[in-house]
Formats: structure tokens, sequence, C-alpha cells
């Protein structure tokens, strides 16, 4: 598909954040990006775009648990059109509270149920009981999912992260194992030498599972994190932005190795 | 009308970041606080004839929204509605 007729919808709804340099981002990239409430978006449909956001923030104040309401009326109100759009292989991202609105519906890890509003996962409080907000150093675990493509296995990137909640509990060890084995685990919180941080705090900004910071779903097309890549997407966004920064940061990659697949669509 | 109490809970031996927090400030304001659970609970009002039928409609709203199977253990209560307590939410 040529760039020029795709289009990215990035949705939002009230407490949400960084719609807009998410939306930034991909139209840097070429892909014209729409950035619509839900309320419009359940008026307009989905068919229109091959990729869809789900950016960070603090949907509906995160009452109850962080992403849970979003989640649920999703559901309930989207649910047939979010699920068409995840069997037709299109791009789903979830970042930070996307991340956390995607488990509480269910599609992501993605256990074949996909968008049931039963979770099998949850982001729980960090361990350190604080609001993490700094760079962390993710490690490339699995080049499973398009949104990794034009990164390296072992590879190590910096992003930021910030959030209370982004301790990644699964139900099962033997879920973790799985989302082992079928390389659904993207990113691990990683230490300077690029091993994965072992639980290490800071490294492990809060306390996940296997430092988890991303996974995707078993097709790869649903990817949730908890860094922001769209904060580390100019080099101005870094913290050697006064020094010499590079043009780009490493957050652009994985907006590009979307923009990539959707070329091939 | 019929109220119930809904209590959301950490299931048992998961990590309590914020009970540990709470339970240290506790103690550094000179209680001897061994150790503090944090529990979130939610009065609910509903439509049910009986009170059972209020307990299986509070259960299924905690199975589909107010607790995360993964974390969290729940229970549910019904309350005796005092005359006035009752107001009409959102």
């Amino acid at each position: 598909m040529k760039l020029k007729q795709a289009k990215a919808c990035v949705l939002r709804v009230g407490g949400t954040n960084c719609d807009l340099e998410v939306s930034s981002a991909l139209t840097e990239l070429g892909i014209g990006t729409d950035v619509l409430h839900m309320n419009q978006a359940i008026k307009k449909g989905l068919s229109d775009y091959q990729m869809l956001v789900f950016p960070g923030g603090f949907s509906y104040g995160d009452y109850v648990r962080a992403g849970a309401i979003w989640g649920k009326e999703l559901v309930t109100r989207l649910g047939k059109e979010l699920q068409r759009f995840i069997d037709e292989e299109k791009l789903v991202l979830g970042i930070c509270n996307g991340f956390q609105v995607l488990v509480e519906t269910g599609a992501l890890p993605g256990d074949g149920a996909s968008v049931s509003g039963i979770p099998s996962a949850v982001l729980a409080n960090n361990n350190s009981s604080k609001y993490e907000c700094r760079w962390v150093r993710l490690r490339v675990e699995s080049k499973r999912t398009p949104f990794t493509s034009t990164l390296n296995k072992d590879q190590v990137i910096m992003v930021p992260v910030g959030h209370g909640e982004g301790r990644l509990l699964l139900q099962s060890q033997g879920m973790l194992e799985e989302l082992i084995d079928d390389k659904q685990v993207v990113f691990r919180y990683a230490l300077e030498d690029g091993s994965p941080a072992g639980g290490k705090y800071p490294e492990n900004p809060n306390g996940a599972i296997f430092d988890i910071a991303g996974i995707c779903n078993k097709k790869g097309n649903v990817m949730g994190m908890m860094p922001h890549p769209e904060r580390a997407f100019y080099g101005w966004q870094l913290p050697s932005w006064g020094v010499a920064p590079p043009e780009f940061g490493d957050g652009r990659a994985i907006f590009e190795g979307a923009i990539n697949y959707i070329k091939k669509m | 009308m019929k109220r119930v109490r809904v209590e959301i809970r950490l299931k048992p031996g998961h990590f309590d970041p914020e009970g540990d927090v709470t339970a240290k400030s506790l103690r550094d304001l000179g209680f001897a606080v061994s150790k503090v659970g944090v529990s979130k609970a939610y009065t609910i009002d509903l439509e049910a004839k009986s009170d059972s039928e209020a307990v299986e409609a509070a259960n299924a709203m905690c199975k589909k929204l107010l607790a995360n199977p993964t974390k969290d253990n729940f229970s549910v209560e019904v309350l005796k509605v005092e005359e006035g307590t009752h107001r009409e939410g959102k």
C-alpha cells in the first residue's frame, strides 16, 4: 500500500496524553494521522485505518485500575471493530496507559481470546511505590513484531518511562514460559552492559516479571509497551539535546518499523 | 433497591507497595504497626429483587471490571439501606 493512501488513528479519551506527540511522529514519517476521541471513532469506525495507537496518560483518571475503564469501554462500545482490526492483522500500538488498556481488554498478551474483556495479566503498582519518570535502557528481545523490524535483536535503545503502574504480572508462570517461547516478549529493561536488569532497581523501574517492558500478541501485530517511544523521537527530546544531539532518538525506529509494515500491506 | 459493599484486595502473597509505605509512615508516627494491607471498597446501590440476586450481580461486576483476576480477590456483602442515604448517581 502506498503510504499516501494509508492512515493512522490515535485514539483519545479524557485523561489521555501524548496523543499529539504520537500524531506528530507518524506524520513526520509520512502517514496521515487522525487524533480521534472514542466517541468520534465509534461513529466513524476503524475501517479507514491501517494503524491504531492507544497513547499514554491516565484515561478516566485511572479509576478502578490503570486502563480498566477505557479497556472495558472499548470492549462494550468498539469491541467488534477492534477485534476485526486485529484479525485483519492491522497494527495496534499501546503506549504506557495504552498498554494497560490493551491488557484490560484482553487483546494482550493475546492468548487467543483477544478482545474478551477478561484480562490475563495486569500492570500493577511499581515496586518502588513511586511514579517512575526517567530514561531507561531497553533490550530488543524479539523481532516477532513489525514494530522492532528496523532494530536488531539484543540491541539496546534508550526510551523514557513515566508511570506509577508498570509492574507486569502474568496469571501464571506457565504463561511467562509461553510468552518467551512464542517470542512475545519484545522489550526487556536492561543494565548498562545490555544484559537484562534481573529485577534490579532502578534499571528495572517497576519490578516487572522477567524485566518485561513490552509484549506483543501471537501474530505480532498488537504491541504494548510501558516506555514512550514518541518522547524519544527527535534528537532534541534526548537528555543530550544541549550538547550534540543526534537528529533522531531511538524511539523513531519503532514507528519506522510500523511504517515499513504498512507499506507492504 | 439493594446496597452492596464490594471489597477488592490483593491476593495473599502479592507485593503491596502501597501497604508497605503506609506501614512505614505509621511506624514513623510511633505506631507499633507490623503490616498494612490496602484494599479498595465500593458501595453500590443497584436494582435487585433479592439479596442473592444483588450478590450475584456484584460478583459479575467484580469479574467484569472491579477486580483483575491476576492480582485481586474480592468479597461482597449486602448492606442495610438506611432511609435518606441513597443518592442518584450519574
